[in-house]
């Protein structure tokens, strides 16, 4: 009986990605519990967000990949319609629209965008999958930036560069031409002085800050320099669990969330930072690797997208904490606090799962 | 249709995507390379650097500021002692509204009109930065309920500080002196003498008095805590700490009980006085009155005592010990007496008619003696008894400027004596040198004739008065006044002595000294000036009256009653008793006090009878004449 209810629950889970998974989602507990100063209650939060996350990735491997395909559209214009919203009637919380009161409950569409942009490119590029012209690439490339612009005009430069990011690596991997890559990034750079005009003035600063973090200890400068310090004082083994005086003593910001890395690196150091690579690693190869074997069209895009996706997660949070990145809030997937990215997270690795077994499905 | 194309597209699309994957895989690869390359540059190669940032993040050197020695004086009855006090203190520098802090913490204790008007005025000399205290001396139901607020009150903290306290108040303050907050000029001479390592900008440093003459002596050794801080600057533990060292403590020659007992003889009087012990130079009493509460400058003190101490016409901060200069008037006359008798120019038999007046040969000047037809004849005992200006206007004459300056100034008169006390002035023995230097005019005989009397540009301070007496009652042997006798070491409690032995000696033959003093201990006994004084007193009582002018009145008949109080004569005397093994030697001023032997004198006699018997004073201490000293 228990075998047979284990046998349903573990169908479609993917041994690999769920063993990974457990792993980093235990060293965030370890960390947050560090992290909170020991506050268990906010442990016990996040292990409450991470049953509700992993709960929706059992329902993300269970749903067929057809499904998935017909939902595509519907989802991508809710989306949509909803930064629309926010960006009309959204809720302003400190300087920020971001957020759409449903009434009951405030809900942040651009996370939606997150797993709604990879899945609708991929479907688009499935749908024309025979014909695949210069135009549908056009159309493509619309397709993402709309959202991105939308995204960070509330502002939330973290959340449109990972929508960007999930959009352009469908748009790589569809087969968008080098000529094509190289063209866009040559207009991206000429763009580049535009773009600095319309960024914000705290964008501006936190570019500036990344430049010499040094020029304005106190403000903006004060994150970089206090989880390089973290970092740095850290070394090879760290100064154990519990034991970092940086975020201990309170002088690491954002310590539970979005730096929680520096937290990490200092009190596991270099050792634990490698041990934490190579978890992040095995998992994006396993999310390329059922991206290479799955069935269509659909299934590879949307799983090589949201793999990409979680490597810019990783990336831009560890190249931020380590000084390498401007400041943006992007949290490092399945470690940092919250619940919203964790959902989000998850939801795109149940996807992957999906992927999985219906590839397992369709070949017996 | 679209099946068959989709076929050999599904081939060419899954190569090119599998192509492409392959650059995503090498694309992860290099940037997690790169990250953990940086994340090595940080931990392993930075790491030193990191490491010490965060020490320094995390670890505050604080100060603790030592114990300040005692002061005590020679029977052990404390003068200066520390007590630790809870302060309120504010930070300007982490406070926006200061205002409406001080409105919010008035609400928790009670911050007086006073306590506002110190804080004002520290805020104005203090950075920013630094920690001003707004109220001292909280009770612990007001730490309690600000303990309760504090979170509501950034930047307002609670101290527990070590106070200076001087149980005694008034007395001695001048000995004593006070501490205060460190100012600029402060702080630019203790790195000028190399002692700036020892000391934080808000310490506090002995300003006046003994408290700043042996600063180094009293401060100890600065320990320091290193104190784990988090990033709101609240402390966590204390790592490692250096202990203080103790400042040692310091061992007066000062009789509390006789200095209290000279000090209320004085009454309304200003002036001063300087007991020395003859066989070690200690000093056992040092008067100057009005004096000062100390303990008002320990916490501040407010602008309005500030000012009303400052502004008073009686100038309470004025050491006149030190730095009162007066003329010594006839109490420079056994010093004349010593010099005209070494010198030759008088012997013991050796007598004058006198007409009431000294006549100056070929200028055809008149000098009046105090005593309207003259003492009749007087010979050196009588002239010292009766203080005969006459014979002493002769004396000098005789003598000539550069004897009386060269043997008087053996009694340190016009120098300074170097106590132990700073500040002090030098006073004034005129002489050939000092008159051309000083108005580039040549000495004239004239001017010698009032110096043999102590008037003329003789100044003296009244220590320098007592050190002379000293010597004097020593038979000669010098020894430099102290008031400290000994630094007792806070951690072995040994004492380090300062030594009494004799700098130098003025050499006086015996029977000269003798006479001498003979008639000092006349001068105490009936026909003497200070007869009245002297009279049942149980031992051998040296004294010598004097008076000090301090206006010019020409032609007029002095009249004490007539002239404004301020205006009235300095009243003078020197004394040493028992005249045959002097223990205690005395020099006084009473300002505006009339004549030495009715205000001057009696402030003597009070002083040797508690010190040589014990006898505590009964009657009340002489009154200026409140009506007319309220005319001025």
């Amino acid at each position: 009986m228990i075998n047979r209810l284990l046998a349903f629950i573990g169908r479609h889970l993917d041994r690999q990605l769920l063993v990974l998974v457990t792993i980093l989602l235990a060293i965030g507990l370890l960390v947050l519990f560090s992290a909170s100063g020991a506050n268990a209650e906010r442990t016990g939060a996040h292990a409450i967000n991470i049953g509700i996350a992993l709960t929706i990735m059992w329902i993300a491997a269970n749903i067929p990949l057809y499904h998935l395909a017909n939902v595509a559209l519907p989802l991508y214009l809710v989306g949509l319609l909803l930064l629309i919203a926010v960006e009309l009637v959204g809720l302003e919380v400190n300087g920020a629209q971001r957020w759409l009161n449903l009434g009951f409950t405030r809900i942040q569409p651009s996370e939606l965008m997150k797993i709604a942009v990879p899945m609708m490119l991929a479907w688009y590029f499935d749908r024309y999958e025979a014909v695949l012209r210069f135009r549908n690439f056009v159309t493509a490339t619309i397709l993402v930036v709309v959202p991105v612009l939308l995204i960070a005009r509330q502002p939330d430069l973290g959340t449109a560069l990972l929508v960007a990011a999930a959009g352009f690596s469908v748009l790589f991997l569809a087969g968008l031409s080098v000529r094509l890559l190289v063209g866009t990034v040559v207009a991206g750079v000429a763009a580049l002085p535009f773009l600095w005009d319309s960024l914000h003035e705290y964008q501006k600063q936190r570019v500036l800050t990344l430049l010499d973090p040094t020029q304005d200890p106190l403000g903006a400068g004060y994150h970089t320099i206090q989880s390089a310090i973290a970092m740095g004082s850290g070394g090879i083994l760290g100064k154990g669990w519990l034991n970092g005086t940086q975020s201990q003593l309170e002088f690491l910001p954002e310590r539970s969330t979005d730096f929680i890395f520096a937290v990490y690196g200092e009190e596991f150091g270099l050792l634990g930072n490698l041990v934490l690579i190579v978890l992040f690693a095995l998992l994006i190869t396993r999310g390329l690797v059922i991206s290479a074997n799955a069935p269509t069209m659909f299934s590879r895009l949307l799983a090589g997208g949201v793999t990409l996706t979680f490597f810019t997660y990783v990336f831009v949070n560890m190249g931020m904490v380590g000084g390498l990145l401007p400041v943006v809030g992007v949290p490092l997937p399945l470690i940092s606090y919250g619940g919203t990215a964790l959902v989000t997270l998850l939801f795109g690795v149940g996807l992957l799962m999906s992927i999985r077994a219906n590839r397992r499905l369709v070949q017996t | 249709m679209r099946r068959s194309v989709e076929l050999r597209d599904h081939q060419r699309e899954l190569h090119l995507f599998q192509l492409r994957l392959a650059v995503v895989a090498a694309v992860v690869a290099v940037t997690f390379l790169v990250l953990l390359s940086r994340l090595f540059y940080l931990q392993v190669i930075q790491h030193d650097y990191y490491q010490l940032l965060a020490e320094q993040n995390r670890v505050n050197i604080v100060p603790v500021v030592p114990h300040r020695g005692l002061i005590l004086d020679r029977n052990g009855v404390t003068l200066a002692s520390n007590y630790a006090a809870y302060t309120l203190e504010i930070t300007p520098s982490q406070v926006d509204d200061l205002n409406g802090v001080i409105q919010e913490l008035s609400t928790l204790v009670e911050i007086t009109p006073k306590d506002l008007r110190r804080f004002e005025k520290l805020l104005k000399e203090e950075p920013d930065f630094s920690s001003i205290p707004i109220r001292t001396r909280l009770n612990d139901e007001e730490v309690a309920r600000f303990a309760v607020n504090r979170y509501r009150i950034p930047g307002v903290q609670i101290n527990a500080r070590l106070f200076r306290h001087y149980p005694n108040k008034e007395v001695a303050s001048h000995v004593v002196g006070y501490i205060g907050r460190m100012s600029e000029a402060d702080f630019v001479k203790l790195q000028e003498q190399g002692f700036a390592y020892n000391y934080t900008k808000s310490d506090y440093i002995g300003k006046v008095g003994l408290e700043q003459y042996y600063e180094q002596v009293l401060r100890g050794v600065t320990g320091y805590e290193h104190v784990e801080t988090d990033a709101n600057g609240h402390s966590i533990r204390t790592l490692r700490s250096i202990l203080p060292v103790s400042g040692n403590n310091l061992l007066l020659a000062i009789d509390v009980r006789l200095q209290q007992i000279a000090e209320a003889a004085f009454g309304d009087y200003r002036g001063s006085m300087v007991a020395i012990e003859p066989d070690t130079g200690g000093v056992l009493a040092l008067v100057s009155r009005p004096g000062f509460d100390p303990n008002r400058f320990v916490e501040g003190i407010d602008p309005e005592h500030w000012a009303a101490l400052n502004d008073s016409p009686d100038h309470p901060l004025n050491n006149r010990a030190l730095k009162g200069v007066y003329p010594p008037g006839s109490t420079f006359k056994p010093f004349m007496a010593l010099a005209g008798l070494e010198l030759g120019k008088t012997t013991p038999g050796y007598s004058i008619s006198d007409p009431g007046y000294f006549l100056l040969g070929g200028s055809g000047h008149v000098f009046r003696d105090w005593k309207a037809g003259g003492h009749g004849v007087v010979d050196l005992h009588k002239a010292i008894v009766e203080s005969c200006d006459t014979y002493f206007y002769g004396l000098a004459q005789d003598l000539g400027i550069d004897m009386i300056h060269d043997f008087i100034s053996q009694f340190g008169l016009g120098q300074r004596t170097g106590i132990d006390i700073a500040g002090e002035v030098g006073g004034l023995l005129p002489s050939r040198q000092w008159k051309k230097r000083r108005f580039e005019q040549r000495w004239f005989v004239g001017d010698t004739i009032s110096v043999g009397i102590g008037q003329g540009y003789n100044l003296a301070t009244p220590l320098q008065l007592a050190s002379a007496t000293a010597i004097l009652a020593n038979g000669g042997r010098i020894f430099r006044p102290h008031v400290v006798q000994h630094i007792q070491d806070s951690h072995t409690n040994e004492l380090e002595t300062i030594e009494p032995y004799p700098i130098s000696e003025v050499p006086l033959q015996p029977r000269h000294f003798d006479l001498v003093r003979d008639a000092m201990v006349d001068v105490t006994r009936p026909g003497g000036t200070a007869a009245w004084a002297g009279w049942g007193a149980k031992y051998k009582f040296a004294g010598k009256t004097g008076t000090a002018q301090v206006i010019g009145l020409k032609g007029q008949e002095y009249d004490e009653d007539a002239i404004d109080e301020r205006h009235r004569d300095h009243a003078l005397f020197i004394a040493f008793a028992p005249a045959e093994a002097p223990r205690i030697a005395l020099a006084i001023v009473v300002e505006n006090g009339g004549h030495g032997s009715t205000t001057a004198a009696p402030i003597a006699r009070k002083v040797i009878d508690y010190y040589l018997l014990g006898i505590e004073p009964k009657d009340p201490a002489p009154q200026r004449r409140a009506e007319e000293a309220e005319d001025d």
